[in-house]
């Protein structure tokens, strides 16, 4: 550990950082723009500036940049040189030349990272006397907006934009002071995280244009930790919220998970919160069969009364809703009852995936992991729009490998420019096999574009190279078999080798083709690491909690008679062919549904019970990792709105099965949990429990700077209201409580003295872009079998062959649109595609349909009538449609169909 | 006196065509070179002595040996030409490159050879129309010689050449800017270390170098490094292309021995003022170098001795100020060039300039504040070298700073005045 | 980044024969927007984009660097363009005359365009003719050791 002087102090800091990242680590403030803490030096903005002393003679020393400057053993700085201060108040009187005095009307204010480097730095007086620069600002979409005047020309945005995520819509443009940072032209940004445009940008240029519409300032909201809902990734987030809405969304740091980003998915799908399609009163339905609002009590006496009378009641789960609320209908109903809301594909699919994480001999990955993968092989994944920020962990694997080849070159890992212009645009391996071209084909060794079973075949013959113990796959063409060649020796030489499968191709042998992958990898190298990408954000808890498919529920109705139907957070329909919805819900003689918002199941049941959403729910989740992950209420639920388990343990005590709710707290619920299914104990663990305090008191939602709390309601009362109860945590709704920081799982918001920008969450990590302190936060509930016998999967399936006058109909996915949430926010369903079928160009001179002309497909039991995409990359005798678009009533099993022409 | 440099340019600066170069001994050097192992040219640069004639006076010898050489070096490795001279004030590749584009040529080609590169760019200033032509032409002639291409001259050599032309910004003369530009990338300056001799173009290890640098090398190669020593009057080697522009008699550029002193330049080569003109101060190098003023006459014009004197060599062209212009008006004129060619890459550089421009013409304008002057000298010690990210900005100080120390009053003037003395 | 590039077949051409010189086809991307230029005068989006589609470039990726240079011009020049030399040596001699001159002459600013698209006149940075200043520049010839009668006699001679 090399040793630093700073003022002449020594301190320890760890090999190879620069002063910058060392000096934050130990706790000093050192002011800065152009540096990020995952995106390293550039050496820019020259605003770290620190006096660097020869030795201990040396009284004169020289301004360096901090953030340039390796921090090796006897280094001796200052930060508080009068010079060093002197050249970092000028370089933010620099700043100010230009940037608008607009801090009151400017969104960014009061978390604004350049006010904060203002303020550190001491300029407070403007000496220039000239006109401020202008520019005339871009519309760049839903999400984001654009005040290019308060540039201050970090290079963060495009540095994100393009050498991060990939983007390349978007760019530095002009020269001098004038350089400007947007597009070609107006236009709607083309990356998906583009939102982080919002939390890179030191200032106001980039911010939440959602935000805007109903805007809080951050001290103003009220905030909580949280766990994004819209896909199976689990990323920690901080919504926020006033006046009983949901304002926005942002990253919660998690060095395991997410680290410093969001998809913009997960940032700007929230609105669904606020949605006018929210349940937040009961429902009943009459004779009449139409829907009348009931108060809480009778809603409970009623459904109660039924639930007694039925001979059988039946759950169905929901792998959006909590473990606890899963876990509560599963106690309501009797696991023999107990049903996955999720389709029999889907179910299969998911247990075969947590089987090879359970009994395989490969750890999951955690997207860290991923992010520090050097070969990675992605097996029928459409991973950047099923599980988006994976893509953001993948494109940054692509450099490992060409990083480390040029280690001669002795270039520091944060010299990020530097490590840029030697590998050029080199990437390390990557290869995908999917079903049809993807973002990440672009950044790709070789993107390969066939056939589920094709997929799985030639990852089959992938894992047969690197163990001959794994079958062999008979018959393969000798291109297919180059590239398994060429794969194998890639990932056989990589030393932290990465293979990504999932559910989403819909076909088990993929699955398994990726598992053999793997387990023949990690016999070579126990760094080896799967990623298996689910559909939902609990996928993997209900999972584990098992049960059996939706459509076998039918059967079990049909077969009993007199049922009662509970359906848990679930719309039936975008589970179940509309026939078998139909049939189900018919079928029962009474249908409960509890869930956040109106959709088809809820419009055909008799009962329906407002369920909280994420935020206004505590709970937990089970990430694809297989991390259980808390999220807590930032809101207190309104109206009658509960937890699903609320409301659940209410109809336990209705129903007369016991004699009160059983689990008054979420504590107690968590506790039954674990008792019945000992494999979720570390889920207790996740975060502390509501008893939970620091120096006696709880951690406040609400910033200690929160105003208006009392003038909120002055027209009514001026005594200030009594703060809602939380009895499911130990955080509170209110301003009072513990200021300094809590364990990790329950940061509310990052602030610290003096940083009330994000980069805050430098004082939450033991080491600045480390871990949080303490730990991130998450359990862990999925570790390998320490001495599981490895067994290869041995059915190889035949090779795809094209059926005259048939397709084979394969699901497709778009970041917006195929999540059921997430298209209720505007600005998500504005991005979303209309609905289409893209069929090979071959196919369609076939069928004689043109771009856009009709075609007439069979799903399920629906007709589809579906515009054509032509797309060479779908394979030949292959169909690809979009999952989850409104109109689309499919449950994503590939499966042969006539088209029609219209 | 030898003249390595110009011996073949005309008066009117219509060069030899290759059949004339080859009999005034032309790409002699080239033949004797590929004799030579390429460390042995290295050595000799290095014992030659000479400082780059860029403006910022590396040793070329240094630099080249730090090329990574032999199989293991990673390839192909690129030698840059830096002929974008657009320091204000500035003329001297010009005559070279239109004076005798052979020379250039082979001086390009021997240099690779020295480094062993593959490709060699000739990167020229956009404006250089007529030597862009020379220079194809002496191109396409040196490869139908045989100097260029395939196998050199029979010897296991191979190179391609190209000439690449800017599309205009000063930032393309700075060596880490060219590189990006030579990528078709904005020509911001780049993170040091890695050296470009380790990461050049497209990551790959490449020597730059100024056009009058590499042109001291055939002279170096055919006669020894002693004899290139010899030539200076200082223990830099080598000649000189020395220019005065301004209101001089004789306005000119010449080939001197290297440490020739400013006074002799001025008066003997230059003729002193033009008639009605009196001296007031010189920039000896280029824009970006500090003013000298009548007492410096005896410096020598050498890396070493300008240091000391506070100014720099730079280019080693002159610029001439007189008495009937301002100063201050000069220096505006000049930091309106530098902020406008500030490249917008690092703070100080990208806002400090336009903010020095701005005083600077308020005060011109008679419309400054004693407080600017304050204002400006800090700028002197904010935007130096290490400060900011390239070397334009501490370039761009060097002439306020000298404009402060030895025309202040004209400043304090313009101040008191509310207006520019030198206008009527 | 999609569809056709509308480039003429003199202009790919061109733009090839840069092509061979690089390793990468950004890096031919300046040159290839002055060929482009020297057929269209200046560069329109839509040219910007046809270079792109050609260069396998995004459109900001190109217009990142088109929007840098001084000489590629993303609006539209008159027929011939004036480059007057600003910088040091030329202010000295004689430049703000010049300028005075030429502006009123052609009844417009620096950075402007006559009405009859015949001249723009625009500011260059040292043409790196200090000797024989001033100077200027129109199109491709430079015009040395000027005066505003000169500079009369020379504009005469563009139509
Ligand atoms: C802003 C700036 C502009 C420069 N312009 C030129 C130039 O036009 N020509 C040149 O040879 N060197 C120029 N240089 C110097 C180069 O960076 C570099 O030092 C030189 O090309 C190296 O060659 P040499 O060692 O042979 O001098 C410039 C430097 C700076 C900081
Ligand atoms: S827009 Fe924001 S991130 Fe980009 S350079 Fe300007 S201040 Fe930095
Ligand atoms: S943070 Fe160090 S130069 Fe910007």
């Amino acid at each position: 550990m090399p040793t630093i002087y700073v003022e002449g102090q020594p301190y320890e800091v760890s090999p190879g950082l620069n002063l910058l990242h060392a000096c934050l680590s130990l706790g000093f403030n050192i002011p800065y723009f152009c540096w990020h803490p995952a995106m390293h030096s550039v050496g820019a903005c020259r605003q770290c500036a620190v006096k660097l002393f020869k030795d201990e003679n040396d009284t004169k020393g020289k301004i360096v940049m901090s953030c340039m400057t390796l921090a090796r053993d006897g280094t001796r700085i200052s930060i508080a040189d009068p010079q060093a201060v002197w050249f970092r108040k000028v370089a933010i009187e620099w700043l100010m030349l230009n940037h608008p005095h607009d801090c009151p009307v400017c969104d960014e204010g009061g978390e604004c990272h350049l006010q904060d480097m203002t303020e550190m730095c001491g300029h407070v007086y403007r000496r220039t006397r000239f006109k401020k620069r202008t520019y005339r600002n871009q519309y760049l979409g839903p999400f984001l907006t654009h005040e290019m005047n308060r540039c201050i020309q970090c290079y963060r945005c495009v540095r994100f934009y393009r050498g991060y995520a990939g983007g390349r819509d978007f760019h530095t443009l002009a020269w001098h002071n004038s350089v400007y940072f947007g597009r070609h032209q107006d236009g709607v940004l083309q990356s998906k995280f583009s939102g982080n445009l919002v939390e890179v940008c030191p200032t106001g240029v980039f911010d939440d244009k959602t935000l805007a519409r109903h805007y809080v300032r951050k001290w103003d909201l009220q905030t909580a930790p949280s766990i994004c809902v819209h896909c199976a990734l689990g990323c920690n987030t901080i919504p926020g919220a006033r006046y009983g809405t949901l304002r926005r969304i942002r990253n919660r740091y998690n060095g395991d998970v997410n680290s410093y980003w969001l998809c913009d998915r997960g940032r700007y799908g929230y609105e669904f919160v606020n949605s006018p399609q929210r349940i937040r009163r009961p429902l009943l339905r009459n004779g009449d069969g139409r829907p009348t609002l009931a108060a809480k009590e009778t809603a409970l006496t009623q459904i109660g009364g039924v639930l007694r009378e039925s001979r059988h009641v039946i759950g169905i789960g929901s792998a959006r809703a909590s473990l606890e609320s899963n876990f509560a209908l599963r106690c309501l109903v009797g696991p023999e009852n107990f049903y996955l809301g999720t389709c029999r594909a889907e179910v299969q699919l998911l247990s075969a995936a947590i089987d090879v994480l359970r009994n395989g001999p490969v750890p999951s990955a955690s997207l860290h992991e991923a992010a520090w993968a050097d070969a990675v092989f992605v097996l029928g994944e459409d991973v950047p729009n099923v599980a988006p920020v994976l893509e953001l962990a993948l494109r940054q694997s692509t450099l490992r490998k060409p990083s480390d080849t040029i280690q001669d070159l002795h270039i520091e890992p944060w010299n990020d420019a530097a490590l840029r212009e030697a590998i050029q645009t080199e990437k390390g391996p990557l290869f995908l096999a999917t079903t049809y071209s993807t973002d990440l084909d672009a950044s790709a060794t070789q993107a390969y574009h066939a056939a589920p079973q094709d997929i799985a075949r030639l990852g089959f013959a992938v894992a047969n190279l690197l163990d001959a113990n794994a079958p062999s796959v008979p018959g393969l063409l000798a291109p297919i078999a180059a590239l398994a060649r060429q794969i194998a020796g890639q990932l056989a030489e990589a030393r932290r080798p990465l293979v990504v499968a999932g559910v989403h191709c819909g076909m088990g042998a993929v699955l398994q083709a990726a598992a053999n992958v793997a387990y023949a990898l990690q016999r070579k190298n126990e760094n080896t690491r799967i990623c298996l990408a689910a559909p939902w954000c609990n996928s993997l808890g209900l999972g584990m909690m098992g049960g059996k498919c939706v459509d076998s529920a039918i059967d079990a109705l049909r077969a009993r008679g007199s049922t009662t139907l509970v359906v848990l957070e679930s719309d039936l329909y975008r589970h179940l062919d509309v026939a078998e919805a139909n049939n189900l819900l018919n079928t029962a003689n009474h249908v409960v549904v509890l869930d956040s918002l109106r959709h088809k199941t809820t419009d055909k049941a008799d009962f329906v019970l407002p369920a909280g959403t994420f935020a206004e729910s505590t709970g937990t989740f089970v990430n694809n990792e297989g991390r259980a992950q808390r999220f807590f209420a930032v809101l207190p639920p309104a109206g009658e709105v509960q937890e699903s388990w609320r409301w659940i343990g209410e109809l336990l005590a209705a129903s007369g099965q016991r004699s009160s709710a059983p689990w008054q707290t979420f504590d107690e619920i968590v506790e039954d949990l674990v008792r019945a299914m000992p494999a979720f104990a570390p889920v207790a663990r996740a975060a502390p429990s509501a008893d939970f305090r620091m120096a006696g008191q709880r951690i406040p939602r609400q910033s200690h700077r929160y105003s208006g709390r009392t003038a909120i309601h002055a027209a009514v009362n001026v005594h200030e209201p009594q703060p809602p109860a939380d009895p499911d945590s130990p955080l509170a709704f209110s301003m009072e409580g513990y200021l300094n920081q809590p364990p990790s799982s329950l940061i509310p918001r990052f602030w610290a003295p003096q940083w009330n920008s994000v980069q805050a969450v430098n004082k939450f990590q033991e080491e600045v872009a480390g871990v949080l302190r303490g730990g991130n936060p998450g359990k862990r509930l999925i570790e390998p079998q320490a001495d599981g016998q490895v067994e290869y999967f041995t059915e190889i399936p035949e090779a795809f062959e094209r059926r005259e006058g048939y397709l084979l109909v394969v699901p497709g996915y778009h970041v917006f649109g195929s999540e059921e949430l997430s298209i209720l926010s505007s600005g998500v369903a504005e991005l979303a595609p209309m609905p289409y079928i893209a069929v090979n160009p071959e196919d369609a001179g076939k069928l004689i349909v043109r771009e856009n002309g009709l075609v007439d497909v069979a799903l399920s039991t629906t007709s589809h009538y579906l515009p054509v995409r032509i797309a060479p990359a779908v394979p030949p005798g292959l169909a690809v449609v979009p999952m989850g678009l409104p109109g689309i009533q499919w449950n994503g099993q590939p499966v042969w169909k006539k088209l029609l022409r219209t | 006196m030898e003249k390595p440099l110009t011996q073949n340019i005309r008066p009117d600066r219509e060069p030899l065509d290759i059949r004339e170069y080859e009999q005034a001994g032309g790409y002699q050097a080239l033949r004797q070179a590929l004799q030579m192992s390429p460390l042995k040219i290295q050595e000799m640069v290095t014992d030659a002595y000479i400082r780059g004639r860029g403006g910022a006076g590396f040793p070329t010898g240094k630099k080249w040996s730090a090329v990574p050489m032999g199989d293991k070096a990673r390839r192909p490795k690129f030698f840059a030409i830096n002929a974008d001279e657009m320091e204000p004030g500035t003329f001297k590749d010009r005559l070279l490159m239109e004076g005798d584009p052979n020379l250039v040529v082979e001086s390009a080609i021997i240099a690779s050879y020295a480094i062993e590169a593959d490709v060699a760019y000739i990167f020229l200033r956009w404006a250089y129309k007529l030597a862009a032509q020379r220079l194809t032409k002496a191109i396409a002639q040196a490869y139908e010689k045989g100097y260029l291409g395939w196998n050199i001259l029979g010897s296991s050599y191979s190179l391609e050449m190209y000439l690449h032309t800017s599309a205009g910004r000063y930032m393309c003369g700075e060596e880490n800017g060219l590189l990006n530009a030579m990528e078709g990338k904005r020509p911001i300056p780049r993170t040091r270390p890695p050296h470009a001799v380790m990461v050049g173009i497209w990551g790959k290890p490449t020597a730059v170098n100024n056009v009058e640098t590499i042109a001291c090398v055939p002279y170096i190669v055919s006669h020894g490094s002693a004899a290139f020593k010899a030539l200076s009057h200082t223990e830099e080697g080598g000649t000189k292309l020395y220019g005065v522009s301004g209101r001089v008699k004789r306005p000119g550029i010449w080939e001197l021995p290297l440490g020739t002193t400013l006074g002799e330049i001025f008066h003997d080569y230059a003729g002193g003022m033009r008639d009605g003109y009196q001296f007031r101060g010189l920039l000896p190098g280029g824009a970006s170098t500090s003013f000298l003023v009548e007492k410096h006459f005896d410096a020598r014009m050498d890396f070493g001795s300008m240091d000391k004197t506070g100014s720099r060599l730079g280019t080693g062209t002159i610029i001439v100020l007189d008495d009937k212009t301002c100063p201050v008006g000069m220096v505006l004129n000049l930091e309106q060039f530098f902020a406008r060619e500030s490249c917008g890459w690092c703070t100080p550089c990208r806002e400090g300039l336009p903010w020095l421009r701005d005083m600077l013409d308020a005060i011109e304008r008679g419309a400054g504040i004693l407080e600017d002057l304050e204002i400006l000298q800090e700028h002197t010690w904010l935007l130096q070298l290490g400060h900011t990210f390239c070397a334009l900005a501490p370039g761009a100080v060097m002439p306020l700073d000298g404009a402060l120390k030895y025309f202040r009053e004209d400043f304090e003037n313009h101040i008191r005045q509310h207006r520019c003395p030198y206008r009527h | 980044m999609s569809g056709a590039s509308m480039l003429t077949d003199e202009e790919k051409r061109e733009i090839d024969e840069e092509l061979a010189k690089y390793r990468t086809k950004r890096a031919a991307g300046p040159e290839a927007l002055k060929i482009v230029q020297k057929y269209r005068g200046w560069i329109s989006d839509e040219s910007l984009r046809d270079v792109a589609r050609y260069l396998e470039l995004s459109d900001e990726e190109l217009d990142s660097v088109a929007t840098c240079y001084n000489f590629i011009f993303r609006r539209p020049v008159g027929r011939h363009l004036i480059l007057l030399c600003d910088s040091v040596t030329c202010w000295v001699v004689g430049y703000e005359d010049l300028r005075a001159r030429i502006e009123q002459r052609l009844g417009i600013q620096m950075g402007q365009t006559t009405p009859d698209g015949r001249f723009t006149l625009l500011p260059a940075a040292c043409l790196g003719a200090c000797d024989r200043a001033p100077v200027m520049m129109i199109d491709e010839q430079l015009y040395v050791e000027l005066s505003p009668a000169k500079v009369d006699e020379i504009l005469d001679t563009y139509r």
